[in-house]
């Protein structure tokens, strides 16, 4: 139960955005964490399979990356919260649960695992940020996928409602998924299993929270990335 | 392809829709009252009226265009959204895809099309000789067309302002050479050519022959044709929508 990245090429307006990159992840909440614009979204774009690759392997459980197998295995939330604006959460939820041949009764499940059980009515336009994000999150959650691909799933939210949702990753996780989450914010590092730290399309660092401060020396992974990048 | 995910993608376009009571009314009455303003036109004008030659070939008009511009705005829109991504990155068929949006689209043509026959032939008393269930079904055929050429045109555009630009590029035209201004026989060579090969045309002559009432033959030559090019639109379609992108 593995996602292997094995030189990984994406080249997009004549420049690489991933220049054979190499990672492997395994189970447990891996956290990936880099600035904006270094390349989180494309890498997690190619674990998925929709996004056009120019060179190396992305291999997950074992299939090639994008495989029709694949497909209902990967859970998939995008940076923008891909659910339909002018349907209720609920009529979101049955769509995609239609869609993947999932049993209706996961509908409840994956929304109240998110925490919108009394939301379940409201047209997700009209819903806050934080609430879309986490219509889009309970999307992600139908059918059990092996594997949760989470692009900034906790942007913007309110400290509680990102507790509880690290929360939850940890449960999917400790029921067996391969959790891969992103995030810019450097102080979301600690809530991770492992972390692979990411700048200018290349993975800079891939270990524990504690091990990556320890072998920089620092108290905090926002120190550690500076000595990373210095040194 | 899978015809429960077809359907699913079906009824969620029509929930969509739902959701936009104006879109609905406006999709309903616009073209009843086109209908009239164009009866209104020719009220006036000597001898048999235009409204009999006209009328039909609007009726073919309407759906086309209508379906073109709804569908290649909503497609682009799920583009932008992120939703196709996501889907494609499920285990839906692209025909899936396409086919559901064809079959809503189709029935909104329907009920668009029922409105604006029902005006046309009931109120201002338009004379179909050949059968107005046939003339229904040529309607839908032609929203069809028009829903295909709109997904397979929105694929080539990055931006709402880039798709609804594809209107007077590619249904203007066809409008234009359909035969509706100019009878497509009195057309310079080059242009008979062009306006034979298109398929408004065709979605055109199909009203137009059953207004008249000529043999049921013609009226399901030019049938096939409009629904072949749909089909061919929604097959080409299927080829540019790519599971991954750059």
């Amino acid at each position: 139960m593995t996602i292997e990245v094995a030189g990984l090429v994406v080249r997009r307006g004549g420049r690489a955005v991933l220049d054979g990159l190499d990672l492997d992840v395994g189970s447990g909440v891996t956290g990936l964490l880099g600035p904006s614009g270094c390349g989180k979204s494309t890498l997690l774009r190619a674990i998925v399979g929709v996004q056009r690759t120019h060179g190396g392997t992305v291999t997950v459980l074992g299939e090639p990356a994008g495989s029709a197998a694949l497909r209902r295995r990967i859970g998939y939330v995008t940076q923008a919260a891909s659910v339909y604006d002018d349907l209720t959460l609920a009529e979101n939820v049955a769509f995609f649960a239609r869609v993947l041949g999932v049993a209706a009764a996961e509908t409840d499940r994956v929304v109240e695992a998110v925490d919108l059980g009394a939301q379940r009515q409201h047209v997700v336009g009209r819903m806050s940020g934080g609430q879309r994000s986490r219509a889009s999150l309970a999307v992600a959650l139908l059918g059990r996928p092996d594997v949760l691909v989470l692009d900034e799933p906790t942007v913007g939210l309110d400290p509680v409602l990102r507790r509880d949702l690290w929360a939850l990753f940890h449960q999917l996780a400790d029921d067996g998924a391969i959790v891969l989450v992103s995030s810019h914010v450097m102080d979301e590092a600690d809530r991770c299993d492992r972390l692979l730290l990411m700048r200018e399309g290349a993975i800079i660092a891939a270990d524990t929270p504690e091990a990556i401060k320890q072998h920089a020396g620092t108290p905090d992974i926002e120190s550690a990335f500076l000595r990373l990048v210095e040194s | 392809m899978s015809p429960a995910r077809t359907l699913a993608v079906a009824l969620r376009v029509l929930q969509q829709v739902r959701r936009d009571p104006r879109t609905l009314a406006m999709l309903v009455v616009i073209p009843c009252a086109l209908m009239a303003l164009l009866w209104w036109m020719f009220r006036e004008v000597p001898g048999p009226s235009p409204f009999d030659r006209t009328g039909p070939a609007l009726l073919a008009i309407f759906p086309f265009v209508v379906m073109f511009l709804v569908t290649s705005v909503t497609t682009l829109r799920e583009r932008a959204s992120g939703t196709l991504e996501r889907l494609l990155a499920m285990p839906l068929g692209r025909l899936d895809f396409l086919l559901g949006y064809g079959l809503a689209f189709g029935l909104l043509a329907a009920v668009q099309s029922g409105a604006a026959v029902g005006v046309s032939v009931g109120l201002l008393g338009m004379e179909v000789h050949g059968s107005v269930g046939v003339l229904l079904v040529v309607a839908v055929a032609d929203a069809v067309l028009g829903t295909a050429l709109g997904l397979f045109v929105s694929a080539f555009a990055n931006t709402e302002f880039q798709a609804v630009q594809f209107m007077p590029a590619l249904v203007v035209p066809q409008i234009l050479l359909c035969g509706l201004f100019v009878s497509r026989d009195q057309l310079p060579g080059v242009l008979h050519a062009i306006a034979e090969v298109l398929p408004l045309s065709y979605a055109v002559d199909a009203m137009q022959h059953l207004t008249v009432g000529s043999a049921d033959s013609t009226v399901t030559y030019d049938l096939l044709v409009v629904l072949g090019y749909a089909v061919a639109l929604l097959v080409l379609g299927a080829v540019t929508l790519r599971r991954r992108t750059p």
